[in-house]
């Protein structure tokens, strides 16, 4: 019963999910103000060739510190859950 | 655990390669595909590439816990301050003080499709750089310290 | 419908991949194969967003000898980059926080865990 109501639902999610794909127009994308204005001005206003790179670093800036520091998070948190055990410290299991 | 000697010499003679090609992905971040965090990966795929050749205390000696970590705070302190550096140029922080300026990195750049001068992009180039030092020391220190994890669950 | 359908066929896939993720999230109890599904979303999520930017016979925006066309939209494979980046660092957050369940419980089954738990 419950496996049945669980794919059902999943069913429900997939019909749902498709309607909306496919209305979504692919190879022609209506707004695109935001994306020429970068194409045009990357080069003149970064100097860097690579559009993405210009706006991954230089327009988006910020985001990419956030992102970075994000990084550096992700590293602090592994290493604390990899600590070296204290003196008669054990895990549970061990 | 320990590969087999064919897998292990083969691993000894990518590793330096995996570096230079991510070194080089680094560097043409701003003229070709790539960037810091891409070739920052393919830097640390090298690593982890010797790390599954080999056995964990073989590695240890030639790829330090401690230098990767301080790549890692170096590469963000890099970019922070490469940051900074915009507001004693009156911009904004992170605005892009070197491009087209002339100085380092400040070629004028030709409008349109150009072979490309590594020597334009400004700020690009040196965030690009500390992104990729950034990940290559995150990466590292992650897989290390699963590694360790695996080493005592063995003991 | 049919030939909409395959009009739109990368964002089908992104449907698919969304719905097996969710599916593998909410049925499977290991520790390990929620992370997989995880992960498949997060790969969803990424073709979603290639997808959405992407124009019939437009070269990537790389002014590089580029051939003369139109260039395909930057913003969202820069938003691509980033979103690959933070699904890293999660991913080795959540790989850790796995292996650190492991070592506690001696188990990687959710059910078992909650049992054990206290």
């Amino acid at each position: 019963m419950r496996n049945v109501l669980f794919s059902a639902i999943l069913l429900l999610f997939f019909g749902g999910l498709t309607y909306l794909a496919v209305d979504l127009p692919f190879g022609a994308p209506r707004a695109t103000d935001m994306d020429d204005y970068f194409i045009r001005n990357a080069q003149a206003q970064t100097g860097a060739n690579n559009v993405v790179t210009a706006i991954v670093f230089d327009f988006r800036g910020f985001d990419t510190l956030g992102e970075a520091t994000v990084l550096f998070t992700a590293v602090l948190g592994v290493g604390m859950m990899f600590r070296k055990l204290k003196e008669g410290e054990e895990y549970e299991n061990d | 655990m320990k590969m087999t000697k064919i897998v292990r010499t083969t691993a000894d003679l990518f590793f330096p390669f995996c570096l230079v090609f991510g070194l080089y992905v680094v560097v043409h971040g701003h003229l070709t595909p790539g960037g810091g965090f891409q070739g920052g990966a393919v830097m640390a795929t090298g690593t982890a590439l010797l790390l599954v050749a080999r056995a964990y205390d073989d590695v240890t000696g030639r790829i330090r816990k401690g230098a990767m970590k301080a790549c890692e705070a170096t590469g963000l302190m890099l970019f922070l301050l490469a940051g900074l550096g915009g507001l004693f140029h009156g911009r904004a922080f992170l605005g892009n003080w070197l491009a087209q300026a002339g100085g380092l990195f400040g070629n004028r750049v030709e409008l349109g499709a150009n072979a490309g001068d590594l020597y334009t992009g400004g700020l690009i180039p040196l965030l690009n750089f500390g992104v990729g030092i950034e990940v290559l020391g995150g990466l590292t220190v992650i897989l290390l310290y699963m590694l360790s994890g695996i080493k005592e669950e063995k003991k | 419908m049919s030939s909409r359908l395959l009009l739109a066929l990368p964002y089908f896939t992104v449907v698919v991949l969304i719905v097996l993720g969710l599916a593998v999230m909410l049925s499977k109890r290991n520790v390990i194969k929620i992370l997989m599904g995880v992960c498949l979303m997060e790969s969803a999520v990424n073709l979603f967003l290639v997808a959405t930017g992407y124009r019939h016979d437009a070269v990537a925006p790389i002014f590089t000898n580029v051939p003369a066309g139109p260039m395909a939209l930057p913003t969202v494979q820069a938003l691509t980059l980033t979103s690959i980046v933070i699904g890293v660092a999660t991913s080795a957050m959540m790989l850790s926080f796995a292996m650190v369940i492991y070592r506690k419980y001696g188990t990687t089954d959710i059910q078992k865990i909650q049992k054990l738990k206290g």
